[in-house]
């Protein structure tokens, strides 16, 4: 009886530390989330998807394998393959080649026309500018996406190695 | 003129694992000493197979993990673990016991894992698990301590050797005659059969505080455990959370009903609460990180140990609950990272 | 003895600073060369003022700061700029930087500086921190911050309260021991400008309590000079009581945010050599161009502290030292827990050097073999930021940036004081050293893929916006026409 009485009391009270003890511990996040957070956010869409959510999402559902994305590179993939529990293997070579160092547009500002496509092309509101008036990267949001490169009528928009963080 | 650089700090104080652990031989050898006061010398064949074990199978892991072996065997790590099994073994227990408990924790649950530092488990404790699960007959054949009303036999120092390596005694003597069940044993045996505490507790193989014999042993265990705290190789938390756990839980328990439980003193005294205390859960490899993290290890090991002591079938309870504990490291380490300097708490 | 005896509280290290100490400060030889790095303060590097074949005069300013943060620089002697050319430098570990180098014509003839001379109570306290600027002064504990930056940043409402360091908790150094020994009067006097530069209410003078001599001396210049404002503390010499972040932990039982400065809980901690060159610039006119190096170890034949201008090889010291024992085997500026060790001694001493110890194997014990971390936790214990160096090191292997944050990586001040302690000689300071810029990195990719995600987030709904309103206004624009008139 005493036992009985002991062992319910002493697992009430275990169940109430552990109740208070992971109270502040956040909320279950979905699959999809904790893809994301993996993924490096050029928003790029080399891996095929309108960006790196939809990528996650898709991934999530089993819709896409995790060797798609050639900004992340064999870190992404690996750490991908981690958290999906499948086998690591290199990117894809149809989504494109995993660069060497980080790199971000560049606007030569002397044959830019003001055309605006560059800002509207860009998923990350990374270029200011005005209609007809000269546009500028912001260099420490740019993601090095390339977006904004095809739809330049004048080419005037080059890659170049993004700068080291400044501390 | 040129000189080599080196990277700061240009001076470390002289300090090495093999110190460490060698220290913590020395710190056992007065638990030792009674321990073959009490129970003859067959603790002492213990050892020296289970070093001997220990040595070959550390070497044999070394050299199948391409290490170098002169450093890891001379740190003494393995002759620890050795010595902390074959203090939990019977002292006649057969040489194939401590063998195989002593190769087994240092071959799987040593070097499986990474080999010294990287153990989640403490190796003599699995070596321990196994061998009680495995073979409980003959791990709960101790021998009845030597004292003056109680029946002892004595065995030389060459019909020991014969008993562990053969298996065979004397022809003056049978098993039954040389065994008894430990204390722990003796009064969950005798409780059960239906006697009162008082009743279970005259048997000749009790004394004063806890068992005979064993209440002399653990102050021996806690003196070299407080030469351990003085030398800072351990540091408090562990055995006071872990003592202060089983006081408290024994006492709770003695309150309710002294009939049937026994009280804080007969466990402080008996079994491997001293020697848990001070040298089994206080392996910091397998133990918790920071000194509140280790204040809860050493607390949930002192409950553990109480709750299998008393309602488990086992002789002694501290080995599982180290590792059971064990088990918890990370989780508690989770929860547990000290403040650091200039952040909120 | 043993690390073990040395763990309670913080790190009880062996000091060994009575070799250097037994004399008093000596005038350091003059060399003919002096060479004065441009970059030798934090910061900016200086702008030259002079160029070769200019003639300068002692005490001369020869490069001004450049915008932002950064210090002037003065000539030590009076010659002749034979060159502005990169020169290997001590605090670049011996890499070369654009050095001014003067040729000294042993004329010290003086730049006239009568100007620089002033009365501190009669200028405000914002012309107080630019006159200090001019003299170039930096801080001397080491890290030679520009003193006028330092100052600027800290003023706030009430005046921050002022800490001045005389904690020199590092081994081997003593040159702060024997300023407060001989110049407790330029210390307090220095003191009180800073109080005045600062609004200031209170000075706190932090000295250890292994150097009673230091300490009699300077209870005397305070008493002398009957200032209730400063006050002295003393401190237990436990290593690294000296840090400024620990120090105003001891002293003030505050700490500075993990994120912030000392000014941010209303401190400002300067040392006390830094106090003692103000003192000499606005009473004397002398700018910051010499300063005590302590000279010691068990390589050099003689010890002591010498009187240094700025510029001087380090050969010339060692030799005015009677020059290196056979035992000679290592050469470190700054103290035997965080100095640099140098490759050769053809480098100039500057506004940053604090010490030179040549070490012999006696001084350095060399590291044992490394063994696996067995998680004794010895250094979580003498940790003075309160990290668990243990886990830092197992999260290193293989490189967990996640976990490395969460266990304070940065907030590791490189001390030492954990690689001292640690029986598997790990050099855990070298690994966090190097591991640190790594996880930065990491942590700004983090922080910038988190603010794309934000941004592409609200482009797509702002997207997502238009084109609603969009349709919105084409339905509000077709219902008119098929709306009956009425």
């Amino acid at each position: 009886m005493i036992t009985a009485l002991v062992t319910i009391v002493v697992l009430a009270a275990l169940a109430g530390v552990a109740s208070v003890a992971t109270a502040g511990a956040p909320r279950e996040i979905s699959l999809a989330d904790r893809i994301d957070a993996l993924l490096p956010q050029t928003q790029c869409r080399r891996c095929t998807f309108e960006g790196c959510r939809p990528y996650a999402e898709a991934i999530a559902r089993g819709a896409a394998d995790i060797n798609q994305c050639p900004p992340g590179g064999e870190r992404t993939a690996k750490a991908l393959a981690g958290l999906m529990g499948v086998e690591p293997k290199p990117v894809g070579k149809e989504f494109g080649v995993v660069p060497d160092h980080p790199a971000v547009a560049f606007i030569e500002e002397d044959a830019c026309i003001g055309c605006t496509k560059c800002i509207q092309a860009c998923p990350v509101d990374a270029i200011v500018g005005a209609s007809r008036h000269m546009h500028t990267v912001i260099a420490a949001d740019c993601t090095g996406c390339e977006l904004c490169i095809p739809p330049c009528p004048v080419d005037c928009i080059v890659m170049r190695p993004a700068p080291a963080v400044a501390r | 003129m040129t000189f080599p650089t080196a990277p700061a700090p240009h001076v470390v104080a002289h300090d090495s694992v093999g110190r460490v652990m060698r220290i913590v031989i020395y710190a056992l050898l007065p638990t030792v000493a009674l321990h073959v006061v009490f129970f003859g010398a067959g603790l002492l064949v213990q050892i020296v197979l289970g070093a001997a074990t220990a040595l070959i199978s550390e070497a044999l892991a070394l050299r199948l993990r391409r290490k170098p072996l002169e450093p890891f065997l001379k740190d003494g790590s393995a002759i620890v673990t050795a010595m902390l099994l074959a203090l939990c073994l019977p002292p006649l227990a057969p040489w194939w016991l401590v063998v195989s408990g002593t190769a087994f924790a240092v071959l799987l649950a040593k070097h499986l894992y990474g080999g010294l530092g990287a153990n989640p488990f403490n190796p003599a404790m699995v070596g321990y698990a196994v061998l009680l699960v495995s073979f409980p007959v003959q791990l709960l054949q101790w021998l009845p301590p030597a004292g003056m009303d109680i029946e002892h036999v004595k065995l030389s120092i060459g019909e020991t050797i014969q008993a562990i390596l053969t298996g065979s005694l004397p022809s003056r003597l049978t098993w039954d005659a040389v065994t008894s069940p430990t204390p722990l044993d003796a009064l969950r045996t005798n409780l059960k059969m239906g006697m009162t505490m008082a009743e279970a507790q005259a048997a000749p193989i009790f004394g004063t505080l806890g068992g005979r014999g064993w209440e002399w042993i653990n102050v021996a265990t806690l003196a070299g455990g407080l030469a351990l705290l003085q030398l800072r190789i351990i540091r408090w938390h562990i055995p006071v959370a872990m003592l202060s756990a089983i006081v408290v839980c024994a006492s709770l328990m003695y309150m309710i009903d002294p009939g049937t439980y026994a009280g804080p003193i007969f466990h402080l005294t008996s079994g491997a609460s001293v020697l848990g205390a001070f040298f089994i859960a206080t392996d910091p490899i397998s133990a918790a990180t920071s000194d509140r993290g280790r204040l809860i290890y050493g607390a949930g090991i002192g409950v553990l140990t109480y709750v299998i002591r008393t309602w488990g079938g086992y002789p002694d309870g501290v080995a599982f609950a180290v590792l059971l504990m064990n088990l918890s490291v990370p989780l508690i380490d989770r929860y547990t990272i000290p403040r650091i300097y200039g952040h909120a708490r | 003895m043993t690390a073990r005896e040395l763990l309670a509280g913080g790190l009880r290290i062996e000091a060994h600073k009575q070799r250097s100490t037994k004399a008093p400060i000596r005038a350091a030889s003059l060399v003919e060369r002096y060479v004065i790095p441009l970059d030798q303060h934090s910061g900016l590097p200086a702008v030259p003022l002079v160029k070769p074949a200019d003639r300068v005069r002692m005490w001369q300013p020869i490069a001004q700061p450049a915008p932002g943060i950064s210090a002037w620089l003065h000539a030590p002697v009076s010659g002749e700029v034979i060159a502005i050319e990169p020169r290997p430098a001590p605090h670049r570990m011996g890499a070369p930087t654009l050095s001014i180098v003067i040729a000294n014509d042993g004329r010290d003839e003086r730049f006239d500086n009568a100007a620089a001379i002033v009365s501190f109570e009669q200028i405000s306290p914002n012309e107080a921190c630019e006159h200090i600027a001019r003299g170039g002064i930096v801080g001397l504990g080491g890290a030679a911050f520009p003193t006028a930056n330092k100052l600027e940043s800290s003023l706030c409402e009430n005046g921050p309260q002022l800490l001045l360091n005389g904690a020199e908790c590092e081994p081997y150094i003593s040159c702060d021991e024997v300023l407060m020994r001989e110049r407790a009067e330029d210390i307090v006097f220095g003191a009180r400008a800073l109080l005045h530069a600062l609004c200031s209410p209170n000075c706190t003078i932090a000295i250890e309590d292994d150097v009673p001599e230091a300490q009699a001396a300077l209870r005397q210049a305070v008493d002398k000079a009957a200032d209730p404002r400063v006050r002295i503390k003393v401190v237990p010499a436990i290593y690294p009581a000296g840090g400024e972040r620990q120090l105003i932990a001891t002293v003030f039982d505050a700490e500075v945010p993990h994120d912030g400065l000392p000014a941010d809980i209303g401190v400002v901690c300067q040392n006390v050599g830094t106090a003692a060159a103000i003192a000499r610039w606005i009473r004397d006119g002398q700018p910051l161009v010499s300063r005590i190096v302590t000279v010691t170890g068990d390589g050099v034949r003689e010890a002591g502290n010498w009187e240094t201008r700025i510029g001087t090889p380090f050969s010339s010291l060692i030799a005015d030292c009677g020059g290196y024992t056979e035992r000679m085997s290592r050469l470190i500026m700054g103290g035997s827990m965080m100095g640099t060790s140098l490759s050769h001694d053809d480098l100039p001493v500057v506004k940053a050097t604090n010490c030179i110890i040549a070490a012999s194997a006696l001084d350095l014990q060399p590291r044992g073999l490394e063994m696996p971390c067995i998680r004794c936790g010895n250094c979580s214990q003498v940790c003075p930021a309160f990290l668990l160096p243990q886990q830092l090191h197992w999260y290193l292997q293989p490189f967990d940036g996640g976990q490395l944050a969460r266990h304070g990586l940065l907030d590791c001040i490189e001390c030492g004081c954990c690689d001292y302690v640690c029986p598997s000689q790990i050099p855990l300071v070298e690994r966090f050293r190097e591991a640190k810029p790594l996880l930065t990195r990491e942590l700004d990719a983090h922080l910038s893929a988190h603010a794309a995600r934000a941004r592409f987030l609200a482009r797509n709904e702002r997207l997502a916006r238009l084109e609603a309103e969009h349709r919105a206004k084409l339905a509000e624009k077709r219902r008119p026409k098929n709306e009956p008139t009425s």
